[in-house]
């Protein structure tokens, strides 16, 4: 009986300690170190204070935070549009071609996204196969401009995260009960109808937590923004990066950081609201 | 509608799979500029082949990779099963905990780890980059775990109870055995996950253990080395090999 107590305090503390010591702690660290400031030699120096939060609301930033809001949000709205009807028409597959074709989803990620950013660029690139297959086609007399564009970095942010979008809805719409749909196709319910008032919220949860996990990396991804946008396209995470391996003003990027910590903590309370109102409804 | 579907699933496959073909493509080009098409060489497969400090920085990915995702399988695995079969005090502070960490930006959790190792001296370098890759792992593989275990009857691990196994026997003979699915799946994802990520890697290395991201992202400034395409084709094709292979012997295995 020791043993079995033993054994599940030392699992128990193994996983705590872990999440401790690797993501509660380092979002302190970084809470503190938003209040303090930077000495003439650009240490940290402690002088707590609101500062960088206020130096946060300069017309500059803000929209570099509004840009990149609506650049995520745009990302996600595209990436839930193409993604939905592929994973509904994914889990319809025979069950044993589903985990071959969900696996093929995930192959390009091995290697590795900065690779296929610029590969990417070579696409979109003046003379690149892009241009050269629009000219052939006729559609165009000279090379239009692609890279360098908000649309270039659009496509990259949506090429690179669709696959988090999938893969949370595949799982939701894998385990929608049949039935259900067929019950109300049965009740004289057509097929728009079906969908918007049986699978749609059914499988709610997955919608959300895919656009979760598209949204929030969007805000992160400086690389894309580097490789294929132009210097209006800046992101939230070049800023954090310029911040913190560039600039080195590290109590500045910290309150950016613990901005987008407070996004996110909002986001994830209305998820959690939304899970509850969707239990309670299921439960009635 | 079949028609439709089939349409739609291949535009989309063709999206996810045409960078990857450009990849392919530009590594047999001979020009060194990868957008004009010259003339089919093997030259940059040569050249990769001599490029130590390339395929090192390969060599070094793939490392920290299997390792990070054998390491969140463990501690994470452990983890679910513990959140599955017990009741205990901060139980649902320590999902709340796993459910942030997963949904958190990877620039979130690179700066803070940044601070984290700087806070407490530690060289950047191969520890740093496994211990942080390992962390936005975990998350995935507790929760796809925790979930299957918890489309299972709980009686099962009673009966064996009963029976007189002991709780470590118990857990390894019935709830690991079931698990075992989600813990292939979620070692998986970590595997990809870690060699996809570049946001975190160049927050959390040092010059002295470069990984592939690091290595691409210092050569660009000298503009793009054709080299990066051949090593890119031939860890697709191994890639696929696997893929293939694996479900020829999945599918085999039934009959």
């Amino acid at each position: 009986m020791r043993n079995a107590n033993l054994f599940k305090t030392s699992i128990i503390l193994l996983l705590s300690v872990w999440l401790a010591v690797f993501v509660l702690v380092p979002n302190l660290l970084v809470l503190v170190a938003s209040f303090l400031g930077r000495d003439e030699s650009g240490f940290i120096k402690f002088a707590p204070s609101f500062d960088n939060y206020l130096r946060l609301l300069d017309p500059i930033y803000l929209r570099v935070f509004a840009h990149s809001l609506g650049l995520a949000l745009l990302t996600t709205m595209v990436c839930l549009g193409l993604g939905y009807p592929f994973a509904y028409f994914l889990a319809q597959f025979r069950p044993s071609l589903r985990p071959v074709l969900l696996t093929l989803v995930i192959v390009p990620f091995w290697t590795n996204s900065l690779i296929r950013t610029y590969a990417i660029r070579s696409l979109l690139a003046a003379k690149g196969l892009m241009n050269n297959t629009l000219i052939a086609l006729g559609l165009i007399d000279e090379p239009i401009r692609l890279l360098y564009t908000g649309s270039a970095v659009l496509i990259g942010m949506v090429y690179i995260l669709l696959p988090f979008m999938i893969l949370p809805l595949y799982s939701a719409i894998e385990k929608l009960d049949r039935r259900l749909v067929e019950a109300a196709a049965d009740l004289g319910a057509g097929r728009w109808r079906r969908f918007w008032h049986v699978t749609l919220p059914l499988t709610l949860p997955g919608i959300i937590a895919g656009c979760l996990l598209v949204f929030m990396p969007a805000l992160g991804l400086f690389f894309i923004a580097d490789v294929l946008g132009g210097s209006r396209d800046l992101l939230v995470g070049n800023f954090l990066k310029d911040q913190f391996l560039d600039a080195r003003d590290w109590p500045f990027g910290a309150a950016a950081s613990i901005v987008l910590i407070g996004l996110l903590l909002l986001f994830l309370s209305a998820y959690a609201y939304s899970l509850k109102q969707f239990s309670a409804e299921e439960n009635h | 509608m079949a028609k439709f579907k089939s349409g739609y699933m291949a535009l989309i496959f063709g999206f996810l799979y045409l960078p990857m073909a450009v990849l392919v493509l530009y590594s047999f080009n001979s020009s060194k500029y990868s957008i004009r098409w010259e003339a089919f060489s093997l030259d940059w497969y040569r050249s990769l082949a001599t490029d130590d400090t390339l395929l090192e920085a390969a060599m070094n990915s793939l490392l920290v990779a299997s390792l990070a995702a054998s390491l969140a399988c463990a501690v994470g695995t452990l983890g679910a099963v513990g959140l599955y079969r017990y009741r205990f005090k901060g139980r649902k502070l320590l999902q709340g905990l796993l459910f942030v960490t997963l949904m958190s930006p990877d620039i979130v959790m690179a700066v803070s780890l940044l601070v984290l190792f700087i806070a407490v001296h530690v060289n950047l370098g191969f520890w740093t980059l496994l211990l942080s890759h390992t962390t936005f792992c975990l998350p995935f593989v507790t929760i796809t775990v925790l979930s299957r275990l918890e489309g299972f009857d709980r009686h099962l691990i009673e009966a064996a109870s009963d029976l007189g196994a002991s709780e470590w026997q118990a857990i390894r003979q019935i709830v690991l055995p079931l698990a075992m699915p989600a813990i292939m799946a979620g070692w998986l994802l970590s595997f990809t996950l870690s060699l996809d990520d570049v946001v975190v890697s160049f927050f959390v290395t040092g010059p002295e253990f470069e990984v592939l991201p690091l290595k691409i992202y210092s050569m660009v400034r000298l503009g793009v080395k054709p080299e990066v395409n051949a090593l890119a084709t031939l860890l697709f094709a191994v890639s696929l090999g696997v893929v293939i292979s694996a479900q020829y012997l999945l599918q085999r295995k039934p009959q």
